[in-house]
């Protein structure tokens, strides 16, 4: 296999596997984090407990679930609570290691918008919402987030906080919002890794996937992208990495489409 | 008192004009069977609850019988947008649509303290969210013992709660088996309750002791309605019909296909016919 032969999607979607460790206890998004966070699991994080809100507690789906509250998640699953329980007890009572959340709008801080384009009493694009995501945000140890990169996607300013990252940026989040987690500290997109700056809590390019210009990654964000001085290349996918992505997104057309 | 009845009476005697009514079931037995009886029987003006909107309020709101929604999810989801509940928004068709939009934590809590009886939700929760400033049932309290700020919303209690089961017992009490959402904390917090299920049995002489069980004491009004769930699922009977789901975002996105649909599925069709949509999802 030649080192290109990846698409940038399935690149985003293994990049995205490899931070998470087998310890963790993961809040699962839908969407590109619920692929990365399987991925993980079907590669080096076995023993990763990953959770859905619909309660679904150490799920092992063999496919992925379409909705968050699939039957499949059930029935691979140690356990499965109420959603009160799951939001009440597991994600506030603070034993949420990592929340893994997706976005349809994003700020140079992390903070997302799923609400509405435009304003929301006469929204332009009324989305879906919130859901889980406004208190995964804040009660879970940390955020990882996954998207890809456009200038409709990674704007300057959000038309609505959905879910706090880290506000105007510093120490914001604790100061003004009381919220104790860390936050965003961790952004996956199709172009790249972005950490956020450790003082101003800007997200900012640590590392470049394979090809992909700094250029690259200025066109397809809204604000002025900083970069790290010593820039990484993200090693690309192995074939295990790859074989087991497309296996599974195989297997989850298939049962969908039945 | 004999409480089992066809859906075509429950709905009649328990859900009228005006009324707040919650269909529930967090992506897993969500009562759509007794949402289409709603729409036949032409209800108007009802402010639904449900945390996610889902395909079944879509129906609902784009066949006219709703001026209110309270959520906090209104996706199809895994597929997109609801197209008919954002026609509603945007452009006001059929009718305007107010809306009054929370976070998942918050309507769960709220569902909890709905069953407890409780005036209001506290909850760790929307710190830093815009909700807060758009929702003025969104508000906050101070704990009297730490001082920390805390999230408030008033508690669910709707004039009717509808929820899809697995079994109902002889007796009346009913099953709830997977997952199961907010089904326990919606049917004790309305004010009637409405449940349809896939089968009557004799007894739950053999189940597990910890399962999630409603005795037949604390509903009103229950239904035999065999695949009543459709296009969502019934965990031990039929899965999700996730190819319903994406057909769905097609059959949305124009009126008139949409008002089509529904005539022929909805309007010239009865509870028994969801027997059949199941067939080829049986488990």
């Amino acid at each position: 296999m030649s080192k290109t032969d990846f698409t940038p999607d399935e690149m985003m979607t293994i990049a995205a596997s490899r931070v998470l460790k087998n310890s963790d206890v993961c809040f699962v998004g839908i969407g590109a984090p619920s692929a990365a966070c399987n991925i993980a699991r079907l590669t080096h994080a076995p023993d990763i407990t990953l959770i859905y809100e619909s309660g679904t507690i150490g799920t092992t789906p063999d496919v992925l679930p379409l909705s968050i509250g699939d039957g499949e998640l059930c029935d691979t699953a140690l356990t499965t609570v109420s959603v009160p329980e799951m939001f009440r007890y597991w994600l506030q009572g603070g034993h949420v290691s990592i929340g893994f959340l997706g976005a349809a709008q994003l700020d140079r801080f992390g903070n997302i918008n799923t609400t509405v384009i435009g304003d929301y009493e006469n929204p332009k694009v009324r989305l879906p919402g919130g859901g889980g995501a406004p208190e995964i945000a804040t009660s879970a140890q940390e955020i990882f987030i996954t998207i890809k990169q456009s200038k409709r996607a990674l704007v300057e300013k959000i038309d609505f906080v959905t879910s706090l990252g880290h506000g105007n940026g510093g120490d914001e989040r604790l100061t003004k919002y009381q919220v104790k987690t860390k936050g965003p500290t961790l952004m996956v997109t199709d172009l790249a890794i972005w950490k956020p700056d450790p003082v101003t809590k800007e997200f900012t390019v640590t590392s470049l996937h394979h090809n992909v210009k700094k250029s690259d990654v200025q066109d397809t964000c809204g604000w002025e992208v900083k970069f790290a001085n010593s820039l990484d290349e993200t090693p690309v996918p192995t074939q295990l990495e790859l074989t087991t992505l497309r296996d599974l997104k195989a297997r989850t057309k298939k049962a969908h489409a039945a | 008192m004999n409480k089992f009845m066809s859906l075509s009476e429950a709905v009649t005697r328990h859900v009228h004009d005006e009324a707040s009514v919650a269909l529930e079931g967090f992506t897993h037995l969500i009562p759509h069977a007794a949402a289409h009886e709603i729409i036949r029987q032409q209800r108007k003006n009802l402010t639904l609850v449900r945390m996610t909107p889902d395909i079944i309020y879509d129906q609902m709101i784009g066949m006219g019988c709703v001026s209110k929604v309270i959520f906090s999810y209104a996706g199809n989801p895994g597929v997109g947008l609801l197209r008919r509940m954002r026609d509603a928004i945007e452009n006001g068709w059929p009718n305007t649509l107010k809306t009054e939009e929370h976070s998942h934590s918050a309507m769960a809590n709220a569902w909890e303290a709905g069953a407890a009886g409780l005036p209001l939700a506290v909850f760790r929760g929307y710190r830093g969210a815009q909700l807060a400033s758009v929702n003025p049932n969104i508000r906050s309290l101070t704990c009297p013992f730490t001082g920390e700020k805390l999230a408030a919303v008033p508690a669910l209690a709707p004039d009717v709660s509808i929820i899809h089961a697995q079994k109902a017992s002889a007796k009346g009490d009913i099953l709830i088996e997977g997952i199961i959402g907010v089904q326990k904390e919606a049917a004790l917090a309305g004010k009637k309750t409405i449940v349809t299920v896939e089968e009557k049995v004799d007894n739950f002489d053999d189940i597990h002791p910890n399962l999630c069980v409603l005795p037949g004491w604390s509903v009103d009004a229950i239904c035999v309605v065999p695949g009543g769930a459709h296009p969502s699922y019934t965990h031990g009977y039929y899965r999700r019909d996730n190819a319903a789901y994406l057909e769905w975002d097609k059959i949305s996105a124009d009126r008139e296909q949409f008002l089509k649909w529904m005539d022929d599925n909805v309007i010239n069709a009865s509870p028994e016919d969801f027997a059949g949509r199941i067939e080829g999802l049986m488990q």
